[in-house]
C-alpha cells in the first residue's frame, strides 16, 4: 500500500487529506504513480495536472523519475509559501 | 555518536502555534556560542495588507513529518557552509493575526558577515523549501491559499 497525502490547495482540489492506494506491479516511478492517480477521478486529474505541483516521497522531495516502493508514503502540495 | 550530540547541541529547531520570545531565544543560542563572535537574529511577521487590499490574519499549514526534516538539512547545509556555530529556527503554524511574529532564525558565527549571509541563506531556502502553506484571510473573511513568488525562487538562486 502507497500513503497518499495531500496539502494546502491541491487537498481542496481533490477533496481529501489522504489516501490508501494499492501499489500495481507495472508502476515504479512517481511518474507513473501520478498518472495512475489522475485517472481516478476528475477532481485529481485536475489538481495533479498543474504542472508547479511539488512531490515528496518519504518526506524528501521527489521528480517523475524517482522510485515507488510499497509502504512509501507521498505527497502532492503547491509550491511553499512559509516564513 | 559524538557528531550527533554536537549536531544536537548546535541546531535548534521548533515548528508549533505558541508565540516565541526574541530574547529568550537569543540568551539561549548565545549560551550554545562558545566560539561566536557575532549573533544574527531574524524575524518574519504577518503583514496587514497584500497586493488586492487590507488582511485579517493568516492561516499557516505545514506537513508535520517533512518540516523538521526539511528545516534541519537547511540549517545542516548553513553551518557547513559559513561554518557557523549556532543556528535556531523557529517557526510558527495554525492561526495568526496581522503583524504577529511568524518566523524566527538565528545563528551564530566567527564574524559577522558569515552570521548576516548564513541567515539569510537559510530564511531564502526556508521560503522555498520547508513544507509550509499560507492561507490569508481578508477583513470581509474569505479566505485565499497564497502564490509561490518568484521573487522569492530568485533570491534562492543567487547561492
Amino acid at each position: 500500500m502507497i500513503k497518499v497525502l495531500f496539502f494546502a490547495r491541491v487537498r481542496d482540489q481533490v477533496g481529501c487529506n489522504e489516501l490508501e492506494v494499492e501499489l500495481p506491479d507495472t508502476v515504479s516511478n512517481v511518474g507513473a504513480f501520478t498518472d495512475l492517480l489522475k485517472s481516478r477521478n476528475q477532481a485529481c486529474r485536475d489538481a495533479l495536472s498543474n504542472p508547479n505541483i511539488l512531490v515528496a516521497v518519504n518526506q524528501e522531495m521527489a521528480s517523475s523519475q524517482t522510485t515507488v516502493e510499497d509502504g512509501d508514503e507521498i505527497a502532492y502540495f503547491p509550491p511553499v509559501t512559509g516564513g | 555518536m559524538d557528531s550527533d550530540q554536537s549536531e544536537q547541541e548546535r541546531i535548534h529547531i521548533r515548528v508549533e502555534p505558541q508565540d516565541f520570545e526574541l530574547g529568550v531565544e537569543y540568551e539561549r543560542l548565545r549560551e550554545r556560542s562558545h566560539t561566536s563572535g557575532a549573533i544574527v537574529v531574524f524575524t518574519g511577521l504577518v503583514r496587514d495588507f497584500n497586493a488586492c487590499g487590507a488582511l485579517d490574519g493568516i492561516v499557516l499549514e505545514h506537513y508535520p513529518a517533512m518540516t523538521h526534516k526539511s528545516l534541519k538539512g537547511i540549517a545542516k547545509r548553513a553551518m557547513t557552509l559559513w561554518n557557523l556555530e549556532g543556528v535556531t529556527i523557529v517557526h510558527r503554524v495554525g492561526e495568526l493575526h496581522n503583524h504577529d511574529q511568524i518566523v524566527l532564525v538565528g545563528v551564530s558565527a566567527t564574524h559577522r558577515a558569515a552570521a548576516f549571509d548564513g541567515a539569510r541563506y537559510i530564511m531564502d531556502y526556508l521560503k522555498t523549501e520547508a513544507p509550509f502553506w499560507k492561507k490569508e484571510v481578508t477583513s470581509s473573511g474569505a479566505s485565499e491559499w497564497v502564490e509561490a513568488k518568484e521573487s522569492d525562487q530568485r533570491a534562492r538562486e543567487r547561492w
